[in-house]
């Protein structure tokens, strides 16, 4: 009986960036503590697809398997997540995958998320300590604060809140949530904090800050729990008082 | 948008939605309420906002410039975004969409309303409870003023929500959920306000 138990997917694919998707269906035979992942393998060792034709294995991305890296972050049953820690017993059939169109399709489920890598270096998402010398220990942070900023810096990059938000598509250049809370992150520590000017201006560019529209799906997906609405909010006040050094003057830097 | 402008006409558009055009709905709700007092009462209210002195630089200037403005570039908002609350129906994405579908339902009423009052008084006619009497008299036009009034009022509370956001003056998701409570009580009051009036000329 048990053996006979089977898995159901229904999974978009596309061959190209360019070419149009298609669902192929996919029947497993069940294994306990199956996730997505290990039936994306399945489906590789074995690539035959629900009518009996062999296939080509299904492309897809993935790195830790424990959901720290965000890269095998794709739509499951209509909602982005993690396909490492999406287990079959806990979704409800047949399971439908598909990539995070947001993104540009590689190949089937594989996206090219360089364009939150790119965000990371338009906001400066990094302390800079390079000198031409030795510039000494910075500032010490406490550790209180230290927690704190530990929960933002879970972070992935995985995509998510991109995908998630109806402010980023096609028609729009808005970054979305993942840079602009890690701008809240690296203003926040201590030596960090003496470029917050310059993250607060990339920022308040084009494609940046602004463009939220509140709708607070980011918050609502994100795996790592991260508290995206109030580090944009946080953001808001902080571009307020920014903008308003910018144009009335400030002895403060 | 050209050059890097855009996080101030955002922060524009968000604040002329509050200041001065939300104050001016809330300031003219207030005024049409003087129909549940009678033709008298209303027209007399009427007439003296219609005696401001320097009235057409008041209308320019606190109703026309900004509400217009307030208008196109938030269509350009309005249409940028990909509404997807069937994969994420949580409350705030219903009331991100429903901010947008208000917004362009209140444009569209707003257009017909200031055609049919403010343009026809520039044209001769005498903006009274008379006229609103004809005007809401079809049953057409009445559900239609409902929906657009009803509309105005969601889309100010809602945007006054979003403001306090924008600008950073509610931080927490505590403050953020009181805030929902208040704006969704300015919402019930003035649209008591707003309906109490439109009743009151038929």
């Amino acid at each position: 009986m048990a053996e006979n138990k089977t898995v159901r997917f229904i999974i978009t694919r596309q061959d190209t960036p360019d070419s149009a998707p298609y669902e192929e269906e996919f029947v497993l035979p069940y294994r306990t503590n199956m996730n997505v992942i290990s039936a994306l393998m399945e489906i590789r060792r074995n690539p035959v697809n629900a009518k009996g034709e062999k296939t080509v294995p299904i492309s897809w991305d993935m790195n830790c398997l424990e959901e720290v890296c965000g890269a095998c972050s794709m739509v499951i049953n209509g909602k982005p997540r993690q396909s490492c820690t999406a287990l079959v017993d806990q979704l409800e059939q047949p399971i439908r995958l598909a990539p995070m169109k947001t993104f540009t399709v590689v190949r089937d489920l594989q996206v090219d998320r360089s364009r939150m890598f790119d965000s990371l270096k338009r906001v400066k998402a990094w302390i800079p300590i390079d000198g031409t010398y030795d510039l000494g220990p910075g500032p010490r942070m406490p550790e209180k604060k230290r927690q704190w900023a530990y929960e933002l810096s879970k972070c992935m990059t995985c995509g998510v809140c991109l995908e998630a938000c109806p402010n980023v598509n096609s028609k729009s250049d808005f970054i979305g949530p993942a840079p602009l809370s890690q701008v809240r992150l690296f203003n926040a520590h201590p030596t960090g904090e003496m470029n917050k000017a310059e993250r607060l201006e990339a920022i308040m560019g084009d494609g940046g800050l602004a463009n939220c529209g509140n709708s607070q799906n980011c918050v609502q997906s994100c795996p790592k729990g991260i508290p995206l609405t109030t580090s944009i909010a946080a953001l808001n006040r902080d571009t307020s008082i920014q903008a308003f050094k910018n144009f009335f003057g400030s002895d403060q830097v | 948008m050209a050059g890097n402008q855009e996080f101030y006409w955002r922060r524009l558009h968000s604040l002329l939605g509050v200041i001065p055009v939300g104050l001016f709905l809330t300031q003219h709700l207030v005024v049409n309420h003087f129909a549940t007092k009678g033709e008298q009462a209303f027209n007399d209210a009427a007439h003296f906002m219609e005696s401001l002195p320097f009235r057409i630089f008041l209308e320019v200037f606190v109703i026309y410039l900004p509400l217009l403005f307030h208008a196109i570039y938030g269509l350009y908002i309005a249409f940028t975004a990909k509404n997807n609350t069937s994969r994420f129906g949580f409350f705030r994405n219903w009331m991100f969409m429903l901010q947008r579908i208000s917004g362009v339902i209140t444009l569209v009423f707003v257009a017909w309303h200031v055609w049919e009052t403010r343009l026809a008084a520039a044209f001769g006619a005498e903006v009274n409870f008379q006229m609103m009497e004809e005007i809401l008299g079809s049953p057409f036009m009445f559900a239609f003023y409902v929906i657009g009034v009803i509309s105005a009022i969601f889309h100010f509370a809602n945007g006054l929500w979003s403001f306090f956001v924008s600008w950073g003056i509610t931080v927490t998701p505590r403050s953020q959920l009181i805030s929902t409570y208040v704006t969704i009580g300015l919402f019930v009051v003035l649209s008591i306000i707003g309906i109490r009036a439109l009743v009151a000329f038929i």
